[in-house]
């Protein structure tokens, strides 16, 4: 046996056997209000290499800036259809793709609204945790004065927002770095 | 809105780190910055929400996904799902995926030299019940051999994916079984550093929910968040 770590003779968690069921690019249907986006992106490793088993999910408000989650007690519409969640592997070049709309804003902890983000944890064999981060948005003028992104040093803040791509309206970039030069900012959430 | 109170966060060494130079696969992945804190907000305690979703016995019996019996021996793995002051949580989602009784899982990157079944997929998934219970029954599953380092053997595991309530809750994990001889030489298992805290992941042989002349029980509790936490394991 080699001594080397290999992907085959692979531990788990093979993501695609055990989570393919609720894996679905398209977090927000047709008919569901707020501005259509794409997000694209890479997971990359220590080496700057494609992450080829990594999985992503995705958490997010509608675009009135209201969870489908009963803790969420504010006074604003609901959208029939919309979960907010998404799920998606990355593929042998560690590229991961989601459809959905921009979220709006929901309150902080002081009761002010937060930025438009995403919550996101990224899998993967060799993280025994989860790593957790967001997705902010370009041109967003609310980053700004965003709490989370104010814990954050200033010269790594860019890692959370989303760039524009491809020219097409709603077309974003938003890569994970694990490790090493441009890593991402991820969160202490406890768990 | 009335003011969030947040999810309590684990003792230290009760979860593992990003960081285990035992685990090779973690080396390149791990973050090398610290995490920044973060309080929780509403997008942290909400969460993806799973509704009832038609009964699918197959889901939640492993041994009849196929034409015919799935090679092994039957198992009966059952628990609670409770929230961070021991209470049951109803409608959490439940996935397990799991190698073949020979330790081969049905995945393309899966090179191990040891017999697909071709009536065990391996996986299911159950929505808890009113007092936060899930069962399944699958096959005992066997030991693997990965590269991670000179003779490196998986002790048997199921693999668990949960939903608790938000965001927070989120686990994955794995279950392993009493008894286990590989489990003081595995990385994975002995990534979590509190002795106590890591035996968590063992399951209890449960002479309860063991089916005469059919199949033993395993009883595997999973607690979301608070002392009693159970460890991350991806
Ligand atoms: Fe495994």
């Amino acid at each position: 046996m080699s001594l080397q770590a290999t992907t085959s003779h692979t531990v788990g968690p093979f993501f695609s056997i055990g989570l393919t069921r609720l894996a679905h690019a398209e977090i927000a249907g047709p008919g569901v209000a707020g501005e259509r986006i794409v997000i694209e992106g890479r997971v990359l490793d220590g080496d700057g290499k494609p992450v080829p088993d990594a999985l992503i999910e995705l958490w997010q408000a509608n675009s009135h800036g209201k969870y489908a989650h009963p803790e969420d007690s504010q006074e604003k519409p609901i959208e029939p259809g919309f979960k907010g969640y998404g799920r998606q592997p990355s593929d042998d070049a560690g590229k991961f793709r989601f459809t959905t709309i921009k979220p709006g804003p929901v309150p902080g902890p002081d009761g002010k609204p937060q930025a438009p983000h995403i919550s996101v944890s990224v899998f993967a064999r060799g993280l025994q945790r989860r790593l957790v981060t967001r997705i902010y948005f370009p041109d967003e003028a609310a980053n700004a004065s965003d709490f989370a992104l104010g814990r954050v040093d200033p010269a790594r803040r860019g890692t959370l927002i989303a760039k524009k791509a491809g020219g097409q309206p709603g077309q974003l970039e938003w890569n994970v770095i694990l490790q090493g030069a441009g890593e991402t900012v991820f969160f202490d959430i406890g768990l | 809105m009335a003011p969030l109170t947040g999810y309590r966060r684990p003792y230290p060494g009760t979860q593992p780190n990003h960081l285990h130079p035992t685990y090779r696969s973690s080396l390149k992945r791990a973050p090398a910055q610290p995490l920044v804190y973060l309080p929780h907000t509403l997008s942290e305690i909400t969460g993806p929400v799973f509704g009832p979703e038609p009964a699918d016995l197959k889901a939640t019996d492993l041994t009849k996904q196929g034409h015919g019996d799935p090679l092994g021996k039957r198992i009966i793995v059952s628990g609670r799902v409770l929230d961070e002051n021991g209470r049951p949580l109803r409608g959490a989602l439940v996935e397990i995926w799991q190698a073949n009784s020979a330790g081969r899982y049905l995945h393309r990157n899966d090179q191990h030299n040891a017999p697909l079944d071709p009536n065990f997929i391996g996986e299911g998934h159950a929505l808890t019940d009113d007092q936060g219970r899930y069962r399944f029954v699958t096959i005992r599953p066997g030991e693997y051999p990965w590269g991670n380092h000179y003779n490196a053997w998986r002790p048997a595991h199921i693999h668990f994916s949960v939903f608790g309530p938000a965001f927070v809750t989120r686990l994955v994990t794995q279950m392993y079984f009493p008894g286990d001889a590989l489990l003081p030489y595995d990385p994975i298992f002995n990534c979590t550093a509190d002795e106590k805290a890591r035996n968590r992941l063992i399951s209890v042989f449960d002479w309860e929910t063991t089916v005469p002349s059919h199949a033993l029980g395993y009883k595997f509790d999973i607690v979301l968040a608070g002392r009693d936490a159970t460890p991350m394991e991806i």
